[in-house]
């Protein structure tokens, strides 16, 4: 008998009809996808993205060319060179390159920061249409970190408690 | 001295109406074949829960017409080892077969630029012509994935076109006719896919397998052959085996139409369903088939290659050929014969 159930199933198109009804149900059902330009997911505080140089409030380079980012970086993408600057003396760099075609986005650059100078922001849409432009110098490094000082700043605010 | 009045009512004015029909015949099929591409894409990604696309003018209804653009200003790369002539020119043959069946399918009650008494055995034989253009594609690519692709398209449209024309042959008996406009008259009283039923379902797999659609796309199977016979194309000629296919695809459900759910009648002969023009009812129905054919893509997965032969030679053409000599026997014996 089993064998005219399973041929009566089979010519009838059992499974057919039951995936067809299957299908339909999932048809209607709300979709799963993010609309995305127009729709983004939520970013974790701690999410690693494009790089800044942050300045403190009153408008000063937080960075002292201290070179740790530059040691630690396993992609060797951070390239500095430091010196003493014009007008007071005081220890900066003259040259911050993070080239990010090296750059793996670890996030150790961040860790060793002693000043929380270099941090990899929020933003992840800096798709260029050459490669060049994504060689980035200090200019554009502390623009980076001028346009997300909020976002970035209110991150590291929410991530201090773990860290 | 040439009698020009006379010469342009003679040739001049019915060539000049016949360009115009099929232009317009051309012309709604290419549009509403744009549409129903993004509609086949739409319906997939419902079913997976995906949006499909949604970004070129609302709704995504331009993105075909996006997609045309960008086939049209691409580059054609043409392989070196390709045969050059036969290579352009399977496309060619391909599209061109796809449109010309379109001559003797009736849209409404004598919608038809040939209204022809061989109309059906006509879409016969061109649909057989329709694996020239897969096979030439195939070997004048003159690489591995298009020739397998090819070979597979070719075996399996062969073996299923059989059973295909008994499932036509069944309809024959019952219409009397192979003048697709008498098929659709003789189901005034009843659809024949009411009576036909088993044959009914048959027809709608194996138009599956003739336009090569999943579950039976084993001729571009994309997990093992790339784009099998389309591998190597881009380009124009890709938009036209592509295009070719599509129009296949929709050929097959104007075809269900005509012979089993009565083309442009409407389903209640009263009132309320006869004011809604012809027409709209051929079109209604071929969307529901085509509704089907996007469906079905959706969640089968693809056969074998020897399970797909399987079921062409021992299930398929036994159970049509045993229908046919069925409704024949049915038909002489109560004289029902038309």
């Amino acid at each position: 008998m089993a064998f005219l159930d399973r041929g009566a199933r089979s010519l009838f198109l059992g499974e057919f009809v039951s995936s067809f009804i299957l299908a339909m149900k999932y048809f209607f059902k709300p979709k799963a996808t993010l609309n995305y330009p127009y729709e983004k997911g939520a970013l974790s505080p701690r999410f690693r993205g494009e790089h800044a140089l942050r300045r403190y409030p009153n408008g000063e380079e937080r960075c002292i060319a201290c070179k740790l980012c530059e040691a630690i970086c396993p992609a060797q993408a951070i390239t500095i060179e430091a010196g003493p600057r014009q007008d007071d003396g005081s220890r900066r760099t003259v040259r911050y390159d993070i080239d990010m075609t090296k750059c793996i986005y670890c996030g150790f650059c961040q860790e060793a920061c002693p000043v929380d100078a270099i941090v990899e922001g929020p933003n992840f849409e800096f798709a260029v249409e050459t490669r060049e432009e994504l060689f980035y110098d200090k200019e554009r490094l502390l623009a980076n970190g001028d346009r997300w000082e909020y976002e970035i700043s209110k991150n590291i605010e929410l991530d201090a408690p773990y860290r | 001295m040439v009698d020009w009045a006379s010469l342009w009512t003679i040739y001049g004015w019915p060539l000049t109406v016949m360009v115009g029909q099929i232009m317009l015949v051309l012309m709604s099929v290419l549009i509403s074949i744009a549409f129903l591409l993004l509609a086949d894409r739409k319906i997939w990604a419902a079913v997976m829960l995906r949006r499909g696309p949604n970004v070129v003018g609302p709704f995504g209804l331009l993105q075909s017409f996006a997609d045309f653009g960008k086939f049209i200003l691409k580059e054609i790369i043409i392989p070196d080892a390709a045969n050059k002539g036969v290579f352009l020119l399977a496309p060619v043959v391909t599209v061109v077969l796809a449109f010309i069946a379109w001559a003797v399918i009736p849209f409404a009650d004598g919608w038809v630029i040939s209204d022809i008494n061989v109309g059906m055995l006509y879409i016969f034989a061109i649909s057989s012509l329709g694996v020239y253009g897969i096979i030439m594609a195939g070997w004048a690519s003159n690489s591995k994935y298009p020739f397998l692709g090819a070979l597979r398209s070719a075996a399996q449209m062969v073996s299923y076109e059989v059973s295909i024309g008994f499932v036509i042959v069944t309809v024959l008996l019952l219409a009397g006719s192979l003048n697709l406009s008498d098929i659709v008259r003789a189901q005034k009283t009843v659809w024949f896919f009411i009576p036909l039923f088993p044959m009914f379902v048959i027809f709608l797999i194996l138009a599956l397998a003739e336009t090569n659609r999943p579950p039976f796309d084993l001729a571009e199977a994309e997990s093992e052959l790339v784009a099998g016979y389309m591998t190597e194309y881009s380009s124009v000629p890709y938009l036209l085996l592509m295009l070719g296919e599509y129009l296949n695809i929709v050929l097959m459900c104007a075809m269900a139409t005509i012979l089993f759910l009565g083309g442009w009648l409407p389903p209640f002969d009263v009132a309320p369903f006869t004011w809604v023009p012809e027409v709209i009812w051929f079109v209604l129905k071929m969307l529901l088939i085509f509704f089907y054919f996007a469906m079905v893509k959706a969640f089968v997965p693809r056969y074998r290659y020897d399970q797909l032969m399987r079921l062409g030679w021992k299930v398929f053409l036994p159970i049509s050929l045993a229908w046919v000599v069925l409704t024949a026997g049915v038909l002489v014996t109560f004289d029902l014969a038309p």
